[in-house]
């Protein structure tokens, strides 16, 4: 059998396709080891469960970097800046000005080179005080000097500040633009497009508005009224790509589901298709080979599973239970070891009971697992494989489709799940094309590199296909 | 004798399908109405049902609360009973089985057509046409494809169109839904010349004839989705296995013996293939008929597939039990049929060659 093996091993090479594909499976089972090993399972589920905490410095539905060597043209990437850590660009000095009062004062400035307008700005803030909070006074300097005055405000507590949908601030900028040109903006004017526009008649016209490149500059002034009061804050300029995978519609980094999304395809489509042949086989040999009350009962019960609709079936049961990603394969596993196949095991045997070894064999009086185990399976073996490689893409795809439906398993990131998502995000509505075309593109390269080489080997075990 | 033999051998297969369908929509019944989870539900149902009812009822307002809730429970209890449900769940299981075959089908527990009604044959009824006006085009259509393509490319054997056919069936592994999205990005998102997904546009036509157009305009990316992922591997094997029969001993002495080709083709390759394409193309349309649960979700089409989903995903037992019977039928009678057809075709069950 091992002959039969490296004889199939040597023809398979022949093949240019089955050689490509060959090549995409061993890169994948390469990905998943990394992914495994890099990113720990807990951790990878953390992250995905986390929701907006964890996610909060990371743009919302960002594309993904390699996205501005397709547009040619640099789109923004995010740019967090910290008063607590000082660094070039970031300063905060605290002048006392009488016996508790204390003046504060925060600088940061951030080269912004871009070709776009950033998707979103946060400032997040930390402060101290035991009585009375501290005043605080933002100020935004285009690199023009153009002076915009962001919030004036007595902080009590840790919080944020959501500059892109701060009303107010939308109407002062509006009312600054009317003074200045004459003339309302034609269309609804966001703050963070009026703090990063060039400020020209441009900036009346959602199409003409264009990026202002230079240093910009976020001034803070306070006044600490305690002896212990502090204040920080950092400042987050969203961007408009993140990572090489992108975001979601929740800030989280794509890139995580689709590392983890191959190795879970891979065990998923390799378990079920390999164990569903086997036990298939088994099922057909016994059947085979016992005969009468046996074989009749068998073939019963697999029919009556060819009637049970799969996957309403398997929908039912997951829904119920709300099962994890391993017992829906062992469902899988369940529900489709009766499957048609078994009739085509069962015809194989038959027609191999009857062959002379086999004869010999009982002749030599070998018992029933004897020649089942030794005799039967090992000469059916070979021409599984075909099936065993072909059907792995089914599989991959089954675990991807019961995520789109919405039954999968929630808590693992898999690629199927990233569809799912971008489809109820919207994807497809607002342009977000990389949100399912990259899990896409992963399933496709997968289950096209089984195929390949599954109908390689099918040729090759096959004599009879060989042929023609 | 041959008669005999015959009525025989049918009857048999016919009390054994029967028992196959018996045994599945017994099955069914067990899953559905798993670790009496639905009967919780609806025992529910019964008594919110219940205690509205009375405690809106002005008839009762004298009453005070103790009496309103001994007449409650009456009322329940009694409620239960007509349901049936005081019995153990064992025994009503029978009860549903013996309604189930005698397809009187009942009531939906949750679902509802698009006319408001809870019967599960309107419920079903409403949805069947557009599935089988989807899906049951589609699969004639692949048929027809798969048919003529194989048998043209077996006469071609080797050719150019021969080679690209086999470089492009692995493209079948990716199912017809996945080819789906790719189509709905080009032509609905992008180009946008045809719709996302749904049956006809909102709000409907009023005329008939724009009606089926808008309809068609619906139809055309499910469809083109399918032919693109399963044309070429219905081609290829149909061709392997037209070739494969083609090098069968009987061809060649009729080849030897000079027959014009047409002819070989026709009496000594097409008719020794046919039972084994009749069967495959009946099972098949009979299987497109529960259509297609993924690609329904992608297209949002409003066919049996999608409400086998929501019937499953809402615990709906009496609309998944109907669902199953009725496919269970018509599958147990299509292959009935055919061992019919085959009975009085074979030679071997003819004379009696087990």
């Amino acid at each position: 059998m091992s002959s039969i093996i490296a004889e199939g091993l040597k023809s398979v090479a022949s093949y240019k396709s089955a050689l490509i594909g060959a090549a995409i499976i061993l890169m994948l089972v390469g990905i998943s080891i990394y992914t495994v090993a890099a990113i720990p399972y807990d951790e990878a589920v953390r992250l995905w469960r986390a929701g907006e905490q964890t996610w909060i410095e990371a743009p919302r539905n960002a594309y993904p970097t390699w996205y501005s060597y397709i547009l040619q043209k640099r789109l923004p990437e995010t740019i967090i800046k910290d008063s607590s850590k000082p660094e070039l660009g970031v300063n905060k000095v605290i002048v006392p000005a009488g016996e508790t009062i204390k003046v504060l004062r925060i600088e940061m400035s951030f080269a912004f080179d871009y070709d776009d307008i950033p998707s979103e700005i946060n400032i997040f803030y930390t402060v101290r005080y035991n009585k009375s909070a501290p005043q605080i006074t933002m100020t935004w300097i285009k690199p023009d000097g153009t002076e915009i005055e962001l919030r004036k405000f007595n902080p009590g507590s840790d919080g944020a500040y959501y500059l892109s949908v701060d009303a107010s601030l939308a109407s002062r900028e509006v009312e600054r633009l009317v003074n200045k040109f004459g003339q309302r903006p034609s269309y609804e004017l966001t703050p963070t497009v009026s703090l990063f526009a060039v400020e020209d008649r441009s900036i009346l016209e959602r199409d003409t508005v264009t990026v202002m490149k230079g240093v910009y500059r976020l001034s803070v002034e306070g006044l600490l009224l305690d002896p212990q009061s502090d204040f920080d804050l950092k400042l987050v300029v969203y961007g408009k790509v993140y990572g090489w995978a992108g975001t979601d519609h929740l800030r989280r980094d794509i890139g995580i589901a689709l590392l983890w999304g191959t190795p879970i395809a891979l065990t998923f489509g390799l378990i079920a298709s390999v164990s569903i042949a086997l036990i298939q086989m088994a099922i057909g040999a016994v059947s085979a080979w016992f005969g009468g009350v046996v074989d009749n009962f068998i073939q019963r019960v697999t029919e009556v599973f060819i009637v049970l609709p799969f996957l309403p079936t398997l929908i039912m049961v997951s829904t119920l239970y709300k099962i994890d990603i391993w017992t829906i394969l062992l469902v899988v596993i369940i529900l489709l070891s009766f499957g048609p196949g078994v009739k085509n095991y069962r015809a194989v045997f038959l027609q191999l009971k009857e062959s002379q070894y086999i004869e010999a064999a009982k002749a030599f009086g070998a018992g029933a697992p004897r020649i089942i185990l030794l005799h039967l399976v090992p000469r059916v073996i070979p021409t599984m494989i075909p099936a065993i490689v072909y059907s792995v893409a089914d599989f991959v795809f089954l675990e991807a489709a019961l995520a789109i439906l919405g039954i999968g398993d929630p808590r693992t990131p898999t690629w199927g799940k990233v569809i799912e998502d971008s489809f109820y995000g919207g994807a497809l509505f607002k342009g977000l094309y990389y949100w399912t075309l990259q899990p896409a593109f992963l399933l496709l390269i997968t289950s096209l590199s089984f195929a390949l080489v599954g109908l390689t080997l099918d040729k090759i075990f096959n004599p009879r296909l060989r042929e023609v | 004798m041959q008669v005999k033999r015959i009525a025989l051998y049918l009857a048999r297969r016919g009390i054994v399908l029967f028992l196959t369908v018996v045994a599945a929509v017994y099955v069914t019944i067990l899953i559905a109405n798993m670790g009496g989870y639905v009967d919780e539900i609806i025992k529910s149902e019964v008594l919110f049902r219940v205690s509205t009812s009375v405690y809106q009822n002005p008839a009762y307002r004298g009453l005070n609360e103790t009496a309103l809730k001994k007449l409650v429970t009456e009322l329940y209890e009694n409620e239960i009973k007509r349901l049936g449900f005081d019995q153990p769940f064992f025994i009503r299981s029978f009860n549903y089985l013996a309604d189930a075959l005698t397809l009187n089908l009942g009531r939906a527990l949750f679902l509802s057509s698009d006319s408001g009604s809870r019967n599960v044959r309107i419920i079903l009824m409403e949805r069947l046409p557009n599935t089988v006006l989807l899906f049951t085009t589609t699969q004639l259509i692949l048929f027809f494809i798969g048919l003529f393509g194989g048998l043209y490319l077996s006469r071609k054997y080797g050719s150019r169109t021969d080679k690209i056919v086999s470089l492009l069936a692995p493209f079948s592994a990716l199912p017809g839904w996945f080819y789906g999205l790719f189509l709905i990005i080009i032509f609905a998102s992008v180009l946008r010349i045809l719709p996302y997904g749904g049956m006809v546009d909102i709000p409907p036509p009023t005329d008939r004839f724009e009606y089926a157009l808008s309809v068609l305009r619906h139809m055309i990316l499910p469809i083109m989705s399918w032919l693109i992922a399963y044309s070429f591997f219905n081609i290829y094997t149909r061709r392997t296995f037209f070739l494969i029969f083609s090098k069968e001993d009987f061809v060649e002495v009729a080849k030897a013996k000079g027959l014009p080709e047409d002819l070989v083709r026709r009496r000594y390759i097409l008719r020794p293939t046919l039972p084994p394409i009749v069967t495959d193309l009946s099972l098949t349309l009979i299987a497109s008929w529960t259509g297609a649960v993924i690609t329904e979700t992608v297209f949002n089409w409003p066919g049996v597939g999608r409400l086998f989903y929501e019937a499953a995903a809402l615990f709906d037992t009496p609309v998944i039990v109907g669902l199953v019977v009725i496919y269970a039928y018509l599958l147990a009678i299509t292959v009935f049929v055919l061992e019919l057809v085959y009975a009085i075709l074979d030679p071997r069950i003819r004379i009696g060659v087990s």
